[in-house]
């Protein structure tokens, strides 16, 4: 090789070095830079730390891999609160299906006849639970509560815990329903829906006294008012 | 046995059984998950504002008291929740929407047709449906893809109920008026917030409604129906 051709060769090099590793700063926006796809940087068309634009996708490098466990699972409000009545039946509520729970339903009537001997007991009185206003027997409403437990929700109609404005109800859970009225009117209000509503000489055990106060349910998506601050 | 003795034997399982603190509707509801990044405070499902869709809303890790605890909520990277919907009427979920947070984003995938049903899940990468950066407390970050949109961040708790007289009341203490008359009652959630995921989705993703399940105990009449669940699942 000629020595005129070495010199060529070396002096391109040298150029090439020069040119990749400087970048000017005459703050004309012709910055030049070699990027690359494992420089620890953003730089170049990457739309995250080394990933997007004409390096490998961001999301394809997002590691989803692995089993997850079920640990909690609700449907309607309160069920496993409300009716699993220890610890431990709780904890293993929590990790049943919904399609595993026969064995659940004879423990919720057993609480539910409970919660009215304990206030009957504090009166004096014998209390039993009474077919409620949807016409359940405690048999009936604590297997639907056991072994149907979760949330109907109608893609077609009005969705509502329960509305006594158009009596519609079960076909979802909106933000400002009242379900601690409701269940507590399944569960002490009778057939009537008002055997014990405060009124002649009963005691309220169907409503807790509170509504929603100044939340507002009314905003749009994601329909949850921001954080008390 | 003496009547007054029985009764206090009774009064004493009687606390056994409820003196547990009791918070409504699914906060802090058992040992195990109480206090946890699992814990799962409440579910809601209606249709948003545009009828067509229908929105799930979970709320987690509640109740978080405001400023500093509110602002340290984190979601766990190990937590993966889930929403299940059955659209055939056996309680079986036939599609899933699954929410995990990876750093600083929220991810969601589906609704689709999971590799497998019951209390193990894996993950469907090619199912991924959108994400959105998760918000402060002082901010409302949502995002919207293919006709759905997503939330995660701290909101208002919107759940109320007053839960201390709830205890008095099925402890038996709270004899003989019961709960408390409007004005007299008080709110236990009114001041507190949550760790919340909203995700709204067209009715055309989620399949034909089965028949409304009340119908299997002959309350007949209401709309075909999803029925649907949420749950949280940890990374073995």
């Amino acid at each position: 090789m000629k020595i005129q051709h070495i010199k060529y060769i070396a002096l391109s090099l040298c150029l090439g070095v020069l040119f990749t590793q400087c970048k000017d700063d005459d703050d004309n926006g012709n910055i030049i830079e070699q990027a690359s796809c494992d420089d620890g940087i953003m730089n170049g068309d990457e739309e995250g730390i080394d990933c997007g634009g004409s390096c490998t996708s961001c999301f394809d490098l997002v590691d989803f891999s692995g089993t997850f466990i079920q640990e909690d699972i609700m449907g309607r409000p309160g069920v496993n609160t409300v009716f699993s009545g220890s610890g431990t039946v709780k904890d293993m509520f929590n990790t049943s299906l919904v399609t595993e729970r026969t064995s659940f339903q004879p423990i919720f009537q057993n609480t539910l006849e409970l919660y009215h001997d304990v206030y009957g007991n504090a009166l004096g009185v014998s209390l039993d639970y009474e077919t409620n206003i949807l016409g359940l027997d405690a048999a009936t409403f604590t297997t639907v509560l056991a072994q149907f437990d979760a949330l109907q929700v109608a893609p077609n109609a009005q969705t509502t815990y329960f509305d006594p404005n158009t009596g519609i109800a079960l076909t979802g859970r909106t933000l400002s329903d009242d379900v601690i009225d409701i269940s507590l009117i399944l569960m002490f209000g009778g057939t009537s829906g008002s055997r014990f509503d405060g009124n002649n000489g009963t005691p309220q055990l169907t409503s807790d006294g509170v509504g929603p106060g100044n939340r507002n349910f009314t905003l749009p998506f994601p329909y949850l008012e921001s954080p008390l601050q | 046995m003496k009547k007054t003795k029985f009764y206090g034997l009774l009064a004493i399982v009687a606390i056994g059984v409820f003196s547990v603190i009791l918070v409504a509707a699914d906060h802090i509801d058992s040992p195990a998950v109480a206090g946890t990044s699992v814990d799962l405070a409440d579910f809601y499902a209606f249709e948003g504002t545009n009828p067509d869709n229908t929105v799930f809303v979970a709320t987690m890790q509640g109740p978080l008291t405001p400023g500093a605890v509110t602002q340290q909520a984190m979601f766990s990277e190990d937590v993966l929740v889930e929403f299940n919907i059955d659209n055939t009427g056996d309680f079986v979920e036939d599609l899933v929407i699954q929410a995990i947070r990876r750093d600083t984003i929220m991810y969601f995938f589906g609704p689709y047709a999971p590799n497998e049903v019951g209390v193990n899940s894996t993950i469907s990468k090619d199912n991924v449906s959108g994400q959105v950066e998760i918000s402060g407390i002082d901010e409302t970050i949502i995002s919207t893809n293919n006709g759905m949109s997503f939330f995660a961040g701290p909101r208002r708790d919107a759940f109320y109920f007053d839960f201390n007289q709830f205890n008095e009341v099925v402890s038996g203490n709270a004899a003989p008026d019961g709960f408390l008359p409007s004005g007299q009652a008080s709110d236990f959630f009114e001041g507190l917030n949550v760790l919340a995921i909203s995700v709204e989705v067209p009715n055309s993703l989620l399949g034909t409604a089965p028949p409304h399940v009340a119908g299997a105990v002959g309350i007949n009449g209401l709309p075909d129906a999803y029925n649907v669940w949420v749950t949280t699942k940890r990374k073995q």
